[in-house]
């Protein structure tokens, strides 16, 4: 059961609400994405019809549940008729130019949400509006994405508008407290269009989340700091000096690197060797020159999977490129990742887009995930495509 | 006129649900029944001759070893002590009580009542374990013959019945893995078990406890580890393989025997998990897979009763190679006498103080020798029919869903999900659990982790009538239903049972939780007195 | 398969052939055969099992096991001076009628609402013992006593990050198997030498092995040889000066005459629980306890579940669930925190239940006057020729080693005897303890009485005199 807190919880709960409206507009009609005017007019000519606003009054109608919500928001079609929609009464906030609104109005929607006090931020959009929300709050705010773009790659979504809202309700109940990082991506929407995919960890948000290993009464369990500090443990404790460690971006690879007192680059991919950086935020030359450098040192990269999806390599550490994997090898490639991390992707595997198809299927097959000290889990890799 | 009660207990034919509710006692805790001076048993006086010659025995005792204040344990008279647990025991439900289906994984059987009759015999319960072995060949004896049935049972060709339960059991075989591998000098390099994540969570923990890494196949869609998997984790480091099969799931992994292969061509050893053998007695064994090691669970497929958590028994065979290591001390037979048998210098040492739950292994012993082989296989069948059967019911639940191996028959239990139902209603898995007990019946969700999510696992055993598990089937539909129409119900469950819900709150602060009276009186009463 | 005749076995309802029939027709299956189309050929056992030929009848299975335990003569029939982990003590009626109750005896591991009695009745067995302990916090029962001090020394390791274990080398050889096993991995055991006159911990020696990698000192206090560690205090002074623990195993039911090691500086306190109105079963009746200071990092080092109350949302309801169940443990390294398993839970509720008959005034008088029968036992015994007891010169609580060296037979010789006159004396500990020679461990117990006593006096004058 979940931790049922019955005891007096605050009078009022306040809810911050942002619709983007245009989120997902283009994917319906075939155009990729809906960034910038010129693919809302596009989208809108072709029929498009916009359906976060839709999305959003799922989630909300999870929140009848809540005593004395508050729910506070933007006008028109940034969330006050969603609200509406869903039966309540919107405390509504700011102004907008209703059909043209632009990414500045859902920056600055959130940051007037947070300066007054909403004890989570509930956004409708896609991976636009994560960063657009991520830029305005940074990890200050506890936030949540109900879905409603094309394929979302950033991981503080549910996954489905329904699960966003019951969980919304649940964190306002205060029956679930837990919070946790999760990457914010960004996806380059004029390569995306032109049929490349290149994808950036952008940031990370504080969203509320639910455990799969806090359900059960039975057995005493670790939380998700334990684990962290038991991967973290366990890597740091099998580290081999004169051996370089390319750590790619994520939570649970910092997590190692303050194990080692190592103030790790929060988005890029840092270089450590006996203990110590020698490289942050590298790109792809950096990394093949220093292991140029080090030719005699044997190297290992130490990822894990970013994103909502699964992405082991292509989603966020394109800097380790095909050749820098090459290089190390697939035998040094040290995977890390809670157990919640694996078990939230059910039984879809690990995914690779190096954009080398030959070293994708060199990933390819099982991989050992260290998933806790002297704890190894054995999960599936596919490249994308292919899965 | 007449007065036809029963009519009005059915609707269209179908019974209504039951009417149930709990026995609520609002029973204070035993402290506050107290009364100052009271007595619930006197003890027999020391004779005035020996008073004469000892005079006070505390008097040779220094002052730090004295107690200085009598404990304070509650006063009370003998009627206050037996109504109060009468009391508590009315607030739980075991199956004597309830359609016991709902504890998956745990086998809740019924546990006959001519085999704890039997367990009670004085003859059974005051004898000491050190008593010369002429006077306790009846109990050697039983022990002995458990053991002959269970080989033949398993195809194992000898067994420890020491260890007090499941887990202590597959600890047993972890240090008996352990133990075998640093007899052949390679413990340092061979320092890996491989599990899965539907076996029993004791198989990791366990093993772990023992000083091994664990790593844990995760399945595919079939439901079970595809051997590419398991491929991929063995190595030279392996020193063995731990798994449950049929999993709490309820599949059967076929490719078993190519597993065990794997991890014997790596050098490892195998044991074998068999708490699910409910649905297999008589079915397959341990031995024709190729296992080295397995262990039985006496509270689950041998129908001991459960004791609200024990006492159980966890009995652990071994292939000839590696009975050696076994557990001190195992039962020997002569051909006229039986003998504790203490002389295998190989043996990892003691599990436990005795040589098992010798009461336990009695009731289980009674049990098998109430069915035979016959009876056995019948055990097996039926219990895999009963889990059928109810799987079918349940799959006519919209929102139930049975993940994995679609279309295919399970053994003896199901692991089922709710996920279609919560994403309709908003109602968990766990609510739905709730509002189940307002029903008088349990259910259990699942082991961490929530692999399979909103999970339900439902074990119907050989022991239920086919209107119980209609009955059970029911109250599921029936909630189902409610969480559609009247979800808040369910979500404010339970009602009808002892206690409304819990505010755990308390129980993740230090300075609230309470795991004794004395804790809650320093912590929580301090302000009133 | 074909059978002869389709028995309806009574514990199996669905056996009946024309149920069965319907339901294999009602999940459109032609038999059960089907059930098990997953399993290969090559893994099924397709001839019945070799086992013994079933009764039935539930007449004819309860002769065939009480034919069985004829053969037993148990502790009642014959005067019996057994202890050594086990112990006879007088079970009160009620204990047996509450865990003979169905509705004990048969649930298991339902929800804190529909099992509320369990979780009651276990929270308070941890209270009254938390009292006998003077400790706020006890766990759930484990396995026994064997399994609480092993995992006690474990947890001491995880609480001070060390890994040296100092114990007394008194400790029972069985017990310390079971220590050896249990802490292969993670810790180096250690056993002091003893005072050869008192028995008790050579402190002098434990000064000099004890360091800043122990992570505990660990005595029994009473010792498994029967006599009481006097200076508990000193001990545990001596292992907090080096930041290691004080771990003891006591006895619970001398808990209402002698000090709960707490209160002599005890950071660990375990045992077993089977003297506390459990009956013998032949080893069956044991359950383990661990009891720690209510301190976080002790508490989050229980592998075991700990039951707390709480309040419910109706006013005044109590509820009970798991205290810190999301464990952050201060031992990351630590190979495993154990386990949680089925264990000894009907054996706490029964301990509880003993403990709420007796009361302070039962656990006192009780303790006090197997002292006393004690005393007097090895006054009578000490009389007889060839025979010495106690062997050690330390105060004593129900068990005490007699020293036969001085009769020149083995104790072997003497039980033998005593069995043909209808006792079971003491256990023989010259193998265990080889230092001691022939030597034994006699029990008393409220059980016996002035008249036992002497007889049994009486019976070895008599055997030694031969």
């Amino acid at each position: 059961m979940d931790r049922v807190s019955t005891g007096a919880p605050p009078a009022v709960r306040k809810l911050g609400l942002i619709v983007n409206p245009v989120a997902g507009l283009g994917g319906r009609v075939g155009l990729k994405g809906s960034d910038g005017n010129e693919i809302q007019r596009r989208a809108r000519e072709l029929g498009a019809e916009p359906h976060a606003n839709d999305r959003a009054v799922e989630a909300l109608q999870r929140l009848h549940q809540v005593q004395g919500l508050e729910i506070v928001t933007y006008p028109c079609e940034m969330g006050a008729n969603a609200v509406r929609a869903a039966g309540f009464a919107p405390t509504i906030i700011g102004q907008i130019a209703p059909g043209a609104t632009t990414a500045g109005d859902t920056r600055r929607a959130a940051r007037e949400m947070h300066e007054l006090g909403v004890d989570l931020l509930l956004f409708a959009g896609g991976d636009g509006t994560a960063r657009d929300v991520y830029e305005a709050v940074r990890l200050e705010q506890p936030a949540l994405g109900i879905p409603a773009g094309v394929k979302i790659h950033s991981a503080v979504y549910a996954t489905h508008p329904r699960s966003a809202g019951e969980l919304a309700a649940l964190f306002l109940q205060g029956r679930v407290e837990a919070l946790r990082e999760a990457e914010v991506m960004d996806i380059d929407e004029e390569a995306f269009r032109q049929g490349a995919l290149s994808a950036r960890l952008y940031g990370y948000l504080k969203i509320p989340y639910r455990s799969s290993l806090v359900q059960t009464q039975k057995v005493p369990s670790s939380g998700e700091a334990t684990s962290l500090a038991e991967i973290a443990e366990d890597v740091v404790s099998r580290m081999e000096p004169e051996v370089l460690y390319i750590l790619a971006p994520g939570t649970t690879v910092r997590a190692i690197a303050e194990a080692l007192d190592i103030e790790k680059t929060l988005l890029g991919v840092d270089v450590i060797l006996d203990g110590k950086i020698i490289a942050q935020d590298a790109n792809e030359a950096q990394l093949l020159a220093l292991l140029d450098e080090h030719p005699s040192s044997e190297a290992r990269i130490v990822v894990t999977p970013i994103g909502g999806q699964g992405y082991l390599f292509g989603r966020g550490n394109q800097q380790i490129s095909p050749r820098v994997i090459e290089r190390v090898g697939r035998e040094h490639i040290i995977v890390v990742s809670t157990p919640d991390k694996l078990h939230s992707l059910g039984t879809h595997p690990l995914l690779v887009d190096t954009g080398d198809r030959a070293v994708d299927a060199i990933l390819t097959g099982y991989l050992t995930v260290v998933t806790g000290y002297n704890e190894r889990a054995v999960r599936k890799v596919a490249a994308d495509g292919d899965a | 006129m007449s007065h036809d009660i029963s009519q009005h207990r059915f609707t269209n034919g179908r019974p209504n649900p039951r009417r149930f509710h709990q026995a609520r006692w609002d029973e204070p805790i035993i402290f506050e029944l107290s009364q100052p001076g009271q007595r619930g048993i006197l003890v027999p006086r020391v004779e005035p001759e020996i008073r004469a010659q000892v005079g006070d025995p505390l008097a040779g005792l220094p002052e730090t070893m004295r107690r200085q204040k009598p404990p304070a344990l509650p006063e009370m008279s003998q009627p206050g002590v037996l109504r109060h647990y009468v009391r508590l025991s009315q607030e739980n439900l075991g199956t004597d009580l309830n359609v016991d289906v709902g504890q998956g994984t745990c086998t809740m059987k019924y546990s006959p009542k001519i085999n704890d009759q039997l367990a009670a015999s004085p003859k059974m319960a005051e004898l000491h374990p050190l008593q010369d072995e002429a006077t306790i060949q009846g109990i050697l004896e039983v022990m002995w013959r458990f053991e002959q049935i269970l080989k033949e049972i398993s195809g194992m060709d000898r067994f420890s019945l020491q260890p007090g339960a499941g887990s202590a059991a597959i600890y047993a075989n972890a240090s008996i893995i352990r133990a075998y591998h640093d007899a052949r000098g390679e413990l340092g390099q061979r320092d890996e078990i491989i599990t899965t994540i539907f076996s029993h969570p004791s198989n990791a923990a366990c093993a772990r406890t023992a000083g091994f890494r664990i790593i844990t196949l995760y399945p595919d869609e079939d439901g079970y580890p595809d051997l590419a998997a398991l491929q991929a984790a063995v190595s030279e480091r392996t020193a063995g393989l731990m798994i449950t099969n049929p999993e709490d799931t309820g599949i059967y992994n076929p490719r078993i025997a190519e597993f065990v292969q794997v991890v014997h061509d790596a050098g490892g050893i195998c044991a074998y998990d068999q708490a699910n053998a409910n649905g297999i007695l008589g079915i397959t064994r341990a031995k024709e897979a190729g296992f080295d090691l397995c262990h039985f669970n006496l509270h689950k497929t041998f129908s001991t009763p459960h004791g609200c958590g024990g006492p159980g028994g966890g009995v652990v065979g071994a292939t000839k190679s590696l009975s050696r290591f076994l557990p001190v001390p195992l039962v020997a037979y002569d051909g006229e006498r039986y003998r504790l048998d203490w002389d295998l210098p190989d043996s990892i040492g003691k599990i436990g103080p005795w040589y098992g739950n010798a009461s336990v292994i009695l009731k289980a012993y009674a049990w098998v020798m109430s069915l035979g082989a016959d009876g056995l296989r019948e055990v097996a069948e039926v219990a895999v029919l009963n889990n059928n059967y109810l799987l079918s019911k349940m799959l006519r639940i919209a929102g139930v869903s049975a993940p994995y191996a679609k279309g295919k028959r399970r053994i003896e239990q199901v692991r089922y999900s709710w996920q279609d139902l919560v994403q309709e209603t908003g109602v968990h898995s766990e609510e739905i659990g709730l509002r189940a007990a307002d029903f008088g019946v349990h259910y259990w969700t699942s082991h961490h982790p929530f692999v399979v999510p909103e999970p339900c696992t439902l074990e119907p055993t050989e022991s239920y009538s086919r209107q119980e598990l209609d009955e059970y089937a029911d109250i599921m539909a029936h909630v189902a239903e409610e969480a559609r129409t009247d979800p808040d119900l369910v979500k404010s469950a339970p009602h009808h049972s002892t206690i409304h819900s819990i505010d755990h709150g308390p129980l993740d602060d230090p300075s609230q939780w309470a795991t004794t009276w004395r804790a809650y009186v320093k912590k929580h009463r301090a302000a009133v007195d | 398969m074909k059978r002869e005749k389709q028995t309806v076995y009574p514990y199996i309802p669905n056996s009946e052939p024309v149920v069965k029939a319907e339901m294999l027709r009602a999940v459109g299956a032609k038999d059960v055969e089907e059930f098990y189309q997953e399993i290969p050929e090559a893994l099924r056992l397709r001839q019945p099992m070799n086992l013994p030929p079933p009764l039935l009848s539930e007449l004819e299975l309860k002769r065939d096991v009480e034919g069985l335990l004829a053969r037993n003569t148990p502790c009642g029939d014959a005067l019996s001076f057994l202890g050594a982990g086990c112990y006879q003590h007088h079970v009160p009626a009620v204990c047996d009628e509450v865990n003979r109750r169905g509705e004990f005896l048969t649930a298991y591991a339902g929800e804190p609402y529909d099992d509320h009695g369990r979780f009651q009745a276990l929270f308070e067995y941890a209270s009254m013992m938390g009292e006998l302990l003077n400790m706020d916090v006890v766990n759930v029962p484990t396995y026994d006593g064997f399994q609480a001090t092993a995992t006690s020394l474990r947890m001491a390791s995880r609480i001070t990050g060390r890994r040296g274990a100092l114990l007394c080398g008194t400790i029972g050889r069985a017990r310390l198997s079971k220590i050896r096993d249990y802490c292969r991995r993670t810790m180096d055991i250690k056993l002091l030498p003893f005072d050869p006159g008192t028995g008790q911990i050579d402190l002098d020696a434990l000064r000099v092995a004890i360091s800043g990698e122990t992570a505990a000192v660990y005595f029994e206090n009473p010792s498994y040889l029967g006599f009481l560690e006097t200076r508990g205090d000193q001990i545990a002074q001596i292992a907090h000066e080096q930041g290691a623990l004080c771990v003891v195993n006591a006895n619970p039911i001398s808990l209402g005459v002698l000090a709960p090691p707490a209160d002599y500086g005890a950071d660990i306190v375990c045992g077993d629980i089977q003297p506390l109105g459990i009956h013998m079963q032949f080893g069956g009746g044991h359950g383990g306890f661990v009891a720690t200071r209510d301190e976080v990092e002790y508490v989050m080092e229980y592998p075991s579940r700990l039951f707390g109350i709480a309040p419910t949302r109706v006013a005044g309801e109590y509820g009970f669930g798991d205290v810190a169940y999301e464990r952050t443990s201060f031992a990351v390294r630590e190979e495993g925190k154990e386990w949680v398993g089925t264990a000894a839970a009907l054996w706490g509720i029964t301990a509880g239940v003993y403990l709420a008959l007796m009361g302070p005034q039962g656990m006192t008088e009780l303790g006090e006057g197997i002292m006393a029968r004690a005393c007097y036992a090895m006054l009578q015994i000490d009389k007889v020729a060839g025979i010495h007891a106690p062997l050690f010169q330390s105060p004593h609580f129900q068990e005490f080693v007699v020293d036969f060296n001085g009769t020149g037979r083995t104790v072997a010789d003497i039980n033998q005897a005593l069995l043909s006159r209808g006792i079971q004396g003491g256990k023989d500990l010259s193998a265990e303890f080889p230092e001691l020679g022939q030597s034994a461990l006699y029990c008393l117990s409220e059980v016996h009485t002035q008249e036992d006593i002497d007889r049994l006096a009486a019976t070895l004058k008599e055997v030694v005199e031969r």
